[in-house]
């Protein structure tokens, strides 16, 4: 490596002191799909936990095979202990994967009388949107972010994020479906419209009845009844949404919080998680630090890429060698494969010089085991 | 002929990041070879056909992206819920300049909220209308591809009748999405899945192709992304993986190549060898799970130095071959 790109190595990030930081109360990985939210956020949790920590872990969607050995195979929306766990340092793990919709449910239940809450959990509306509406799942992690704080059964919770395309719709999608649900439109619907500003009100009224002549047509009655009695149900809980979103929006920028972006070294991963980066910091979100997945690693010391096609079209033009000459195909192949890698990382580094990075080299295998998850852990720090 | 003679729509899906995007626009161009017009279509509002095609953003209007093998033309659309929303307002209930003003309300964003199902319903709509789409009596696309929603949400996004179940019961939108429904389940249509040799989006596929099938939605291709060759024949692969590889012939090779042959060398090349035998053998266990699914399969290289036009037009070609086209 020449001098100039040493300059611009990063700040090295420290996962073990990380976890080690007993202020530091809840860890929240982020990042594009794919690219090791998960598996991150478990090999941290169970670091810690052998560290002896008390953690939890929350995921989100985790592969089927990790689940599995995590004991996460029944969906029951409770932390429950990891089994074959090194507790001798005097911690714990429990996990536990999302049920959005139960969380939902619960969140009603909370918040308003017995019947209320069971006529709500039977409108058709509200059951497609506590199950498949977009941005649910995110609110629905900050939601249970936000139980598991307030309860002081552990002292780290680390938080994995929905398989969202954008990092940004963790920090976005509550507060967009909290001013939906309190929205004007909807309450408009739900004949509960109060005054929110006097142009808006007449542009509103004059709007409606061809709103709502419009939306009978396209939408059908049934479904704007059933909007409608569900915006009353819920009436009393109304504000309730964005408040309580609001919170635990707040409770991410306490000190005690940590986020880790994860990324793998692809470009449209690190754009993401630079625009991740840049949004944190506006909003003076604590970052801890970028993972830099499945990096292709390179071995200091051996023969260069190009020597090593040099050499393997000698062996093949004479014909002889031809082991040697595919390991050095192989091995001129890895090397590319880390040049480009560190070619994409050192952008992002560029454009973030202070973000700490650390890597974790891409295993031959995936990680489905608890052997699998302290193996990164390790790599991690 | 090809795999897919007869297909108007091609659906391309898999699990997020492995290639969807990449895989349509070669099949475009693909199918477009030798003269043909075919138009690749994007739902996510992500501009990821822009990007592959080195492209301007795209808007709602039709936009040659690229040329094709012996002289055919690629089309690109982004198809918006909101343009299709007021399309066809304007189509069915003449609203013309007053649906525009309800976006001052938020009506498009707040309706397609309540009803996620309609959303489905105006973009598959577009990309059913480009199908039948004619000038003469002629079709202005020999095919169109769409850039879909990831495994999933696939099945959601293309089972239009249950999206539009929730909504008026009658109306030109339950009229368009019975025909709709139609064309997907019939075999003008092939749902083509995009994998890497990897657990989970081999997993991904595998339960996908179950449930198009359950809900008799023509399944097509498998298309193998990102493979990167092997180098080793079959015995070296199987003594690499257990550490048995000769270090002398090695050695010797190296030093009739004119390199250095020290142990470390050496050493690490066997390293090197080990990993990729190891990764060669869980990448055969992925595959025959593919092959088990039945359906033709294409195998992509992964291109060392990531994707532009020339590396697209490569793609094509390779889908070509292997009797895509
Ligand atoms: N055969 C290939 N060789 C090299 N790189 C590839 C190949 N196929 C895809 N890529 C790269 O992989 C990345 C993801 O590809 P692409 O955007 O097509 O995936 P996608 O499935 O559409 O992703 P998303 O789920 O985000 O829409 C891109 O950077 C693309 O250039
Ligand atoms: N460093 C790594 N080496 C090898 N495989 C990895 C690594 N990190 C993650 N994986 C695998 O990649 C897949 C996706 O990881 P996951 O953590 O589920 O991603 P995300 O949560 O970001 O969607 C999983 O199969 C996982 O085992
Ligand atoms: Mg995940
Ligand atoms: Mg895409």
């Amino acid at each position: 490596m020449n001098p100039a790109a040493r300059a611009h190595r990063p700040p090295q990030f420290d996962t073990a002191r990380l976890i080690d930081d007993r202020r530091i109360r809840i860890v929240v990985c982020c990042g594009a799909g794919g690219v090791g939210k998960t598996t991150t956020a478990a090999a941290l949790a169970l670091r810690a936990a052998e560290r002896g920590r008390e953690a939890v872990v929350l995921t989100i969607d985790p592969a089927r095979r990790l689940a599995q050995s995590m004991g996460l195979s029944e969906l029951d929306n409770i932390p429950r202990a990891v089994a074959g766990v090194d507790t001798s340092g005097g911690g714990k793990l429990d996990a536990m994967m999302l049920d959005m919709k139960r969380t939902f449910d619960e969140v009603v239940e909370d918040h308003t009388t017995p019947e209320r809450a069971k006529q709500i959990l039977a409108n058709p509306f509200y059951q497609a949107l506590s199950s498949s509406f977009a941005g649910t799942q995110e609110y629905m992690a900050m939601e249970k972010l936000g139980q598991l704080r307030a309860r002081s059964d552990w002292d780290l919770i680390v938080v994995d994020t929905p398989p969202s395309r954008s990092a940004l719709d963790f920090l976005d999608a509550p507060e967009r479906l909290g001013s939906f649900l309190d929205g004007r439109l909807i309450r408009l619907l739900g004949g509960t419209a109060r005054a929110g500003g006097r142009t808006y009100l007449k542009l509103l009224h004059a709007g409606f009845s061809v709103v709502t002549s419009a939306l009978t047509k396209i939408l059908g009655g049934e479904l704007l009844r059933d909007v409608s009695t569900f915006v009353n149900a819920l009436d009393t809980m109304f504000g309730g949404f964005r408040e309580r979103a609001d919170q635990t929006y707040a409770l991410l920028k306490r000190p005690e919080t940590a986020f880790i972006v994860v990324a793998a070294p692809e470009p449209d991963a690190l754009r993401e998680a630079s625009y991740f980066v840049d949004r944190l910091s506006r909003d003076a979100m604590p970052l801890a630090g970028l993972v830099l997945n499945r990096v292709h690693p390179s071995q200091p010391g051996g023969i260069g890429a190009e020597q090593a096609v040099a050499g393997a079209e000698r062996l093949e033009a004479g014909g002889s060698d031809e082991l040697t000459a595919a390991l050095l195909r192989l091995h001129a192949e890895r090397l590319r494969l880390a040049a480009r890698d560190e070619r994409v990382g050192e952008r992002f580094t560029s454009a973030h010089p202070e973000v700490p990075v650390t890597h974790v080299p891409a295993l031959v295998g995936d990680v489905h085991d608890l052997t699998g998850l302290r193996r990164i852990g390790d790599l991690l720090s | 002929m090809g795999d897919w003679e007869g297909v108007r729509l091609h659906v391309v899906t898999g699990k997020g990041g492995t290639g969807k995007t990449t895989v349509a626009g070669a099949l475009a161009m693909a199918l477009a070879a030798g003269g043909r017009r075919v138009l690749v279509a994007e739902v996510e509002e992500r501009q990821g056909l822009a990007q592959l095609f080195d492209v301007p953003p795209l808007g709602y209007d039709e936009h040659r992206v690229s040329s094709a093998p012996g002289g055919g033309e690629v089309y690109a659309l982004a198809i918006q819920a909101r343009e299709a929303m007021h399309e066809y307002l304007d189509m069915f209930y003449r609203l013309g300049r007053a649906g525009r003003a309800l976006d001052k309300l938020g009506f498009v964003d707040f309706a397609t909220t309540i009803a996620p199902g309609l959303r489905d319903v105006l973009l598959t709509g577009k990309a059913y209308e480009a199908t039948r789409r004619r000038t003469g009596d002629r079709f202005v696309y020999d095919a169109i591809v769409l850039d879909a929603p990831p495994t999933g949400r696939v099945l959601r996004f293309l089972d239009v009748t249950t999206s539009v179940s929730s909504l008026a019961r009658v109306g030109p939108i339950n009229r368009q999405a019975t025909s709709i429904t139609e064309l997907i389940h019939s075999p003008r249509t092939a749902v083509h899945l995009v994998t890497l040799l990897e657990d989970m989006p081999v997993q991904e596929t595998a339960d996908v192709v179950a449930d198009l099938r359950a809900a008799h939605i023509p399944v097509g291709a498998v298309v193998v992304n990102q493979v990167r060759p092997a180098h080793l024949k079959p015995r070296e692969l199987a003594a690499a993986r257990r550490g048995r590889l000769d270090s002398d012939t090695i050695a010797d090779g190296l030093r009739s190549a004119g390199l250095p042959a020290s142990d470390d060398v050496v050493g690490l090349l066997t390293r090197e060898a080990a990993d990729h035998a190891e990764r060669v053998a869980l990448e055969r266990k992925q595959r025959s799970v593919v092959d088990d699914l039945g359906r033709p399969v294409y195998e992509l290289r992964r291109q060392p130095d990531g994707i532009d036009p020339t590396a697209l037009y490569e793609l094509a070609e390779t889908l070509t071959e292997q009797g895509a086209v």
